[in-house]
């Protein structure tokens, strides 16, 4: 059996073939095209030609893919769409969208704030408004409208007025009305949680094209055997039917397989991830095989959401970031860069831009078009700006450590070649095999996961008891998701106490994934 | 007299949020408060003190909860309506105008959609001139004004009015009655005539917060962007490095907790720390006090000068630690006694932070 993993980045679309003992059997780059269909389809043959491996023998086909990141900040193909809030009289001081740019705000055709909603312990904050609900839909379904996104205040506690909501929507609307429901997108901060579930819901045209793109493209190659799943942004997978409903869920899922498959091809659990590409250097963490995520808001195209991301520095370094000397005799490296001109810019490859890949072949650190050509270069400047290069990357390791004890690194991406051997702060730098398509491979080896959040007062639930409970519900959702209960592991455990809250009230947060059922 | 739309709000968010010196809040749902409140209602008039007639009822109004809380229900609209009603009544006397209590994130705020959405000017005045973590800590307690009549109100239109033997009791009847309605609530207390706001008032805080915005708003266009944000401050730049770790404590619905640098550029070698209350409460320099309260110790990104308030401290963060002037009036015997050092259980005299940092301070 094997599992196929598709990656399409802006640039490229990188195919992989893994066999059930996850070793890599062939790995190959195509260009990403404007349909995404003709490109996966490109990869795909590719990968089939190259490996010969017998396509009904693939029985699980994994797609990550950067659209629904693009379509938001390009502000492009972007459904029209209606927002429902329940959490009247509360909420009402800052109406949906309030701070939005108008570009994108736009794509809201109507919205309402109705009766309903929680406190944080779970009480009634106010009935839910059925009639007011009813006759919101009723306004945008005589609008034309095929999408809705419904928030409630302390859904994340109690999600009954969303669900009665989403019900009630598709009696009014009819059964393929989209409706996206801020419980199972966000987390606590209503005003990020349905920001992110309107994007949502303005999103389901391009999860529409790149769910049937791919699927088709399966079907052209023969691959009928298999299960189909759609990378998340948490380093876990979704079903097809699931992405249909959450494509918002994708969103940066590209950081994500990069780091969890440099994990894989490393063997590490536990390191410092680093993706050095052309322009830009992306950091981000591994914390017991899954990505570490982001305790901040996430802005994606102006707008901010609190869903879960990985935690991702970027700095301005990579292959083709430009070198220059300075009149006091110091160096420096980047920010600006060649980016996709490399080949023809710098040095080595005939250019007049002096560039890191220019340095790194002059200290010979790797060969790579014609070396005579950068032979002028004073061996000195070569050596401060790769001096300089280790200590952009070295600061940036820093600031990703939670404590100052050393931690392993991980370098993936074309561009890690120009980096020093030794950096401060990392006890051992490793560069795996096939690092170039880390992304595909992570994609490729993703497990499926459950979350877990309640506000519990431990003085009415014992903590050992509350805790042994959410586990629980935990480890159900991630089997409900598609997990084999056996290999179900609790991956993070976080209960934060609550200040002000009666008695001892704490925020607890698990989250639980397993492998795969196979075939 | 002048008008603060929504670029303005923008600024005076950032402001404040350096102002409240740790404490106060994000800046972010207070401000969508404001934001909503001048799309709905329209722009606010910023009064200065003189503006404001001797004999005119003057009302602070702010939140009191949880930000967490807040951060989910927001408010309804109604609120400033009902404190206004409730305020008049209780004085046979219409409200002149609103102002804020102290310089934070949060509650720099919602003033401003409560002066939008009753159509009333807003003074430029507060009674902190920074952010403190209990009730009786404003320069009004100074001047002898009392906290009640409080009045509260949540969004569902429960309203409650306190008239308390002493503010320890206001305290502990509002936060029971805060919990019951859910967790956060908008309340006015202080009420005032313009004589005594004028008397004991920090005057200018919201002009203030609003250039301190700009300035780091605009910070990157400088040639040298941390002399050009130290000379807008009046700051004193008091350490330089990263955040190596964080200790943090919940106790009696505090934060309590302490926060350890390690010496960057010029700093390198050095050791610093900053103990906090909510809000930052002293800083030392290689184990020597170099601030302490009621004395505004903040923290800012090296990089951008966004203020890091106490909740976003994380390790490996760069930061620069810098010590602003409190009002002048803190600085009496009755305010050192109210908000000085020992009143946090710190042992030590209070020493202007002038002084007290002459040794280590790395700009003046």
């Amino acid at each position: 059996m094997y599992k196929l993993g598709i990656d399409v980045g802006g640039t490229n679309t990188d195919a992989v073939l893994i066999d059930e003992n996850l070793n890599v059997v062939a790995d190959i780059k195509c260009p990403t095209t404007g349909d995404i269909y003709d490109g996966i389809l490109a990869a795909l043959r590719t990968v089939l030609a190259q490996s010969g491996v017998d396509r009904s023998q693939i029985r699980q086909a994994m797609l990550g893919t950067t659209q629904c990141t693009n379509a938001i900040v390009e502000r492009k193909n972007l459904a029209p769409i209606g927002i429902l809030r329940i959490g009247a009289p509360a909420t009402l001081g800052i109406p949906p969208m309030v701070d939005w740019a108008e570009d994108i705000s736009k794509i809201a055709v109507g919205s309402a704030v109705i009766g309903g909603g929680f406190e944080y312990d779970g009480k009634q904050l106010a009935p839910f408004d059925s009639e007011a609900a009813k006759a919101f839909f009723l306004e945008m379904k005589e609008k034309g409208v095929k999408s809705i996104a419904i928030s409630c205040v302390f859904s994340t506690v109690r999600n009954d007025h969303e669900l009665e909501a989403a019900k009630l929507c598709h009696e009014v609307m009819g059964e393929d009305v989209h409706v996206s429901i801020s419980s199972e997108i966000g987390s606590m901060g209503l005003i990020e949680r349905e920001n992110a579930t309107i994007l949502n819901a303005a999103l389901w045209k391009v999860a529409e094209r790149f769910t049937e793109g791919f699927a088709q493209s399966l079907a052209d190659e023969g691959i009928t055997n298999a299960d189909v799943y759609l990378s998340q942004n948490d380093g876990t997978l979704m079903t097809m039917e699931h992405a249909r409903r959450y494509p918002i869920l994708t969103v940066a899922c590209g950081p994500t397989n990069s780091i969890r498959g440099a994990s894989y091809l490393s063997s590490l659990q536990n390191a410092i991830v680093i993706d050095v590409g052309g322009t830009t250097t992306d950091l981000g963490v591994i914390q017991n095989g899954f990505p570490r995520e982001s305790s901040v808001a996430v802005t994606i195209g102006g707008v901010r959401t609190n869903f879960r991301m990985p935690d991702v520095v970027s700095i301005g370094l990579g292959g083709g970031s430009i070198v220059r000397e300075h009149a006091d005799g110091s160096v420096t490296v980047g920010p600006d860069s060649v980016g996709y001109e490399i080949t023809s810019k710098a040095l080595v490859f005939g250019g007049d831009t002096l560039t890191a890949t220019d340095v790194a072949v002059r200290l010979g650190m790797f060969e790579l078009g014609d070396p005579s050509k950068v032979a002028h270069i004073p061996e000195e400047l070569a050596k401060k700006a790769l001096e300089a290069i280790g200590t952009l990357v070295e600061d940036a390791i820093d600031s990703m450590k939670v404590s100052s004890a050393d931690s392993d690194v991980i370098l993936v991406g074309g561009g890690s070649i120009v980096l020093p051997e030794k950096l401060a702060g990392a006890a051992a730098v490793v560069k795996p095999d096939h690092f170039g398509c880390a992304n595909a491979i992570g994609s490729a080896i993703s497990k499926v996961s459950g979350t877990f959040e309640k506000l519990i007062n431990y003085d009415e639930v014992p903590r050992d008891k509350a805790l042994e409970q959410a586990k629980a519900e935990a480890i159900d959702l991630a089997v409900a998701a598609g997990a084999i209960r056996e290999t179900v592991e609790i991956i993070e455990v976080e209960d934060v106490p609550l200040a002000y809250y009666a008695g001892n009230t704490n925020r607890v947060k698990i989250k639980a994934a397993g492998d795969l059922a196979g075939n | 007299m002048r008008k603060i739309g929504i670029p303005e709000v923008e600024d005076i968010a950032t402001g404040a949020a350096l102002l409240g010196a740790g404490g106060g809040g994000d800046p972010y749902v207070g401000k969508l408060v404001a934001i909503g409140a001048i799309r709905d209602c329209g722009e606010v008039t910023l009064l200065d003190p003189d503006e404001v007639p001797d004999d005119a009822l003057v009302v602070p109004i702010a939140m009191m909860g949880a930000p967490t809380v807040l951060a989910e229900k927001a408010i309804g609209g109604n609120e400033y309506k009902s404190l206004y009603e409730m305020v008049s009544r209780f004085f046979g006397k219409k409200i002149y105008a609103f102002m804020p209590i102290e310089a934070g994130g949060v509650n720099s705020m919602l003033p401003i959609a409560a002066a939008a959405r009753l159509g009333l000017p807003l003074v430029d005045v507060d009674g902190m001139g920074r952010a403190f973590p209990e009730l009786q800590m404003v320069t009004f307690t100074i001047g002898g004004i009392s906290a009640t009549p409080m009045a509260l109100t949540d969004e569902k239109g429960n309203t409650v009015i306190f008239e308390t033997i002493t503010n320890k009791w206001t305290e502990e009847l509002a936060r029971s009655v805060t919990m019951s309605c859910g967790g956060s609530v908008s309340v006015s207390l202080y009420s005032m005539s313009g004589a005594q706001m004028k008397k004991y008032g920090v005057r200018g805080i919201v002009t203030r917060s609003q250039r301190l915005g700009e300035a780091i708003r605009t910070v990157k266009n400088a040639e040298d962007p941390e002399k050009f944000f130290f000379d807008f401050t009046e700051g004193y730049k008091l350490f330089k490095g990263k955040i190596v770790d964080v200790l943090r404590e919940t106790r009696a619905g505090f934060n309590f907790g302490r926060v350890v640098l390690e010496g960057t550029g010029e700093c390198k070698g050095r050791k610093a720390a900053v103990e906090f209350q909510n809000e930052n409460l002293t800083a030392e320099v290689d184990g020597k006090l170099v601030a302490t309260t009621p004395d505004l110790i903040c923290l800012v990104d090296t990089e951008t000068f966004a203020p890091v308030t106490t909740d976003a401290l994380k390790y490996g963060k760069r930061v620069i630690v810098l010590g602003l002037r409190c009002f002048e009036m803190w600085r009496c015997e009755a305010g050192i006694e109210l908000v000085g050092p020992r009143y946090f259980g710190v042992d030590t005299d209070y020493i202007p932070l002038e002084e007290r940092c002459k040794e280590v301070c790395l700009n003046v």
